[in-house]
């Protein structure tokens, strides 16, 4: 077993600390990480509780794989009601706060309440105490990080903080952690910050025990070795994610200018080969990959902006290397708002690091902004005199830094596109499911990827299903979704492991199965793995009906259902959500509105939780 | 005579190095507990893998009262006697590269003793940052 069975609960309100044993019957339903901690969630508060009150609970959940050796074990998740969606959000993160943790002897910290003046919580081993943060509330990110290794004389500890767009209610901040890995969408930081959390600082020594060593080595090495065969992987660590754009924009499924287009002929100067090709300078926008813990793909790319870049030029203090761009960076601050300054870019990925902010929440919040200025609708008045044309890289960068200070028209972008876009009368314009804003893929070019942002349980999301292969080969809604829900329920069991989901180039359930049953024992088979992601998927919708979402949320905007594509390889089709949702709905043992029928509910033992 | 030979360019700080020593030597995950351990500069510009580099002539070794550091002359390796150690540090301030250390749990020092003959960092490493050779068998 590789659970420590402990839970960490910070009451905030109360200013105190305990610890209680694990749930072990909930555990052996969920696993770990995302489904143990949506559980946990479900039992602990009321889902039609706002999302920035005291009676949220806000839950950082490692899995039982998590701090282990399997390759990419550095993954945690935190689950809470998000403020972007009013629904249940669940955002991973890697890095190595989520195997410190689990080091420090907890496998989930549960956080409830609402501290009376800003706290942190230190946690080391077995120790966790709330500590005065007044001296960090309205700092950044990386100054808290660096701030607390110091006051606490302890380069290892790993801090998860949140920066101003947290602290004052940006509806997309995220926790960061490790300086640039984020739990980065839904607005989970600014859950935190209305909890006056301003970071969780870990120190573990502890480590994770290992019944059976021989055992889980023989698998780990057998794991390790597919994944160091596979071209995914290969592509993954030779390119990052990034690699994608070229592929996007070939296709013609690039959101480019608020999804008015969908390629982006720009995106050669900010494709991989773009960030390993020095400039006019000299400068060289890569220098090098880097892994998250325990990781054997190392996607990440560390990178640097060029000092003489116009953004950054009196700036010493983004001289540094930090985070770089990733595809769904490159999109956001790209094709999304029009820009193509690949140093533009990199900047805005720094700000959106040390301020604490969802970059595709923000990228596509500002594509709507910049619509709504070319119509007209907004002026340079509101603006703060920043004209918003896409394609103005200046626009971005200033913006981004606006949003994180929560300054100026920065304050209404921090309101996410869905608001931003009823406040000034043209709704239809914010491109969002649920309130949250999509990824970088089109869905009337991608159909399934349209029935996944559609279903998703927190709002408009690439991560929690993976139709990829189907929709390159059919640009039809036909047969999308059997993929879909299959994939939804892997990955919600993936995200329960503590492993990462960019291994399944090279694993398939039948990998995770070997590890996990290794590691957990072997009452772990597919057929329970499988159900246990599949209970977890229902339970999260479970909550969100709860909350007072219903099936009228499960749809796209009306420029991807009415809006034929104006190029690609989808051109004149819109996405077929109208056929695949009633699919959708039938395969997953819903009715026609959506709610998980009495069969269901008994086949995955969730009766306690009917609407 | 084969040593550890770490690459800092291929070095991604994914850390597999230092969960496979500890739980070769100590049972465990616990990359606390590692004698291997990378170290992160600018902001992971930089990862670098370090570990003993078992000196010729072991500061360690000579340092210890008890005589608990001992020569493996076919390895090469300098290795603690844990009966013999009576936990005094007095190594750790001997060796210039601060590469054996007190292990709180167990009251002694721990340094690398190349998992006598099969060291599990190298084997663990994904990109060739740890490799296990005689520096002169290998060509350039």
């Amino acid at each position: 077993m590789t659970w420590h069975g402990k839970v960490l609960i910070a009451d905030l309100s109360a200013n105190t600390v305990r610890t209680e044993p694990l749930n072990q019957a909930w555990a052996d339903e969920y696993l770990g990480g995302r489904g143990l901690a949506t559980r946990y969630l479900t039992e602990m508060m009321n889902p039609k509780a706002d999302a920035l009150s005291p009676e949220n609970v806000l839950i950082f959940a490692t899995g039982p794989m998590t701090g282990t050796m399997a390759s990419t074990s550095g993954r945690y998740c935190v689950v809470t009601k998000g403020p972007l969606t009013n629904a249940i959000a669940c955002s991973n993160s890697g890095g190595k706060f989520g195997a410190e943790l689990k080091y420090a002897g907890y496998d989930l910290l549960i956080c409830t309440g609402k501290a009376v003046k800003p706290v942190y919580l230190l946690i080391e081993d077995g120790n966790a105490q709330l500590m005065p943060a007044d001296d960090l509330w309205g700092t950044t990110v990386w100054h808290t990080e660096e701030f607390l290794k110091e006051k606490h004389k302890d380069p290892q500890i790993k801090v998860a903080s949140i920066g101003v767009a947290g602290e004052q209610g940006v509806k997309y901040a995220c926790v960061v952690n490790d300086l640039h890995r984020a739990a980065g969408r839904s607005g989970v930081g600014a859950v935190m910050g209305s909890k006056h959390l301003k970071a969780v600082a870990v120190r573990g020594t502890v480590g994770v025990p290992c019944a059976n060593p021989e055992r889980v080595m023989a698998v780990t090495k057998e794991t390790h070795q597919l994944l160091k065969d596979s071209d995914g992987r290969r592509e993954l660590t030779e390119f990052g994610t990034n690699a994608m754009i070229d592929s996007m924009h070939a296709f013609g499924g690039l959101p480019t200018n608020n999804f008015l287009k969908m390629t982006f002929e720009g995106s050669k100067n900010i494709n991989p080969e773009a960030m390993k090709t020095p400039n006019e300078n000299g400068h060289t926008n890569l220098i090098t990959n880097k892994a998250c813990f325990g990781c054997t793909i190392a996607c990440g790319r560390i990178a640097h902006i060029d000092k003489q870049h116009w953004s950054v030029r009196n700036r010493e203090n983004y001289h540094h290397a930090s985070g770089g761009l990733e595809y769904e960076t490159a999109y956001a601050f790209g094709p999304v708002v029009g820009v193509d300054d690949i140093d533009a870019l990199t900047f805005a990925g720094y700000l959106m690091n040390e301020h604490g902010m969802d970059p595709i929440s923000f990228g596509v919040t500002l594509a709507a902004a910049m619509e709504l200025y070319e119509l007209g609708i907004l002026t340079n008045e509101h603006t703060d005199g920043v004209p918003l044309n896409f394609g103005n890289a200046e626009a971005l960068t200033i913006m981004a830094e606006k949003t994180g200070k929560q300054e100026g028209f920065g304050k209404e972008l921090g309101l996410g596109s869905k608001l931003l876009c009823e406040k000034y009368g043209r709704p239809e314009l914010a491109m969002v499911v649920k309130g949250q804003e999509f990824a970088g893929y089109d869905s009337r070019a991608l159909q399934g990827m349209g029935l996944g942002y559609a279903t998703s349980n927190r709002g408009a999301c690439h991560l929690k299903h993976d139709v990829f292969a189907e929709d390159m080969a059919d640009q039809s809604g036909d047969g999308k979704a059997v993929p879909c829900k299959n994939s939804q329920d892997q990955i919600a069991m993936i995200d329960s492991t503590g492993l990462c989901l960019f291994t399944t180039s090279a694993w398939d359930t039948d990998a995770f199965q070997r590890q996990i049953a290794a590691a957990c024992g072997d009452d772990w088979t597919r057929e329970k793995l499988l159900e246990s992601g599949e209970r977890t998927w229902n339970l999260e919708r479970l909550f969100n009906l709860h909350a007072g979402l219903t099936a009228a949320d499960d749809t796209l905007p009306p420029r991807l259902l009415e809006t034929p594509a104006p190029e690609g390889v989808a051109k004149g089709k819109v996405c077929e959500l109208d056929k695949m949702l009633p699919e959708y709905y039938s395969l997953r043992g819903w009715t026609d509105t959506g709610i998980p029928t009495q069969e269901t509910l008994s086949r995955l033992s969730l009766n306690e939780h009917a609407v | 005579m084969k040593q550890l030979i770490l690459d800092a360019d291929k070095c991604t700080s994914c850390l597999q190095c230092e969960l496979a020593c500890s739980l070769e030597h100590e049972g465990l995950f616990a990359p606390a507990y590692s004698r291997i351990k990378v170290f992160e500069f600018e902001h992971g510009k930089r990862n670098i893998p370090y570990t003993c580099t078992q000196c010729d002539e072991a500061w360690c070794l000579h340092a210890c009262p008890t005589n608990a550091i001992a020569i493996n002359l076919e390895l090469g390796t300098k290795y603690v006697i844990e009966d013999l150690c009576v936990g005094c540090k007095v190594c750790t301030l001997a060796c210039p590269y601060g590469t054996i250390n007190y292990n709180a749990k167990s009251g002694k020092v721990t340094k690398c003793n190349l998992c006598s003959g099969d060291p599990k960092c190298a084997d663990a490493c994904p990109t060739g940052a740890i490799v296990y050779a005689d520096p002169q068998e290998l060509t350039v």
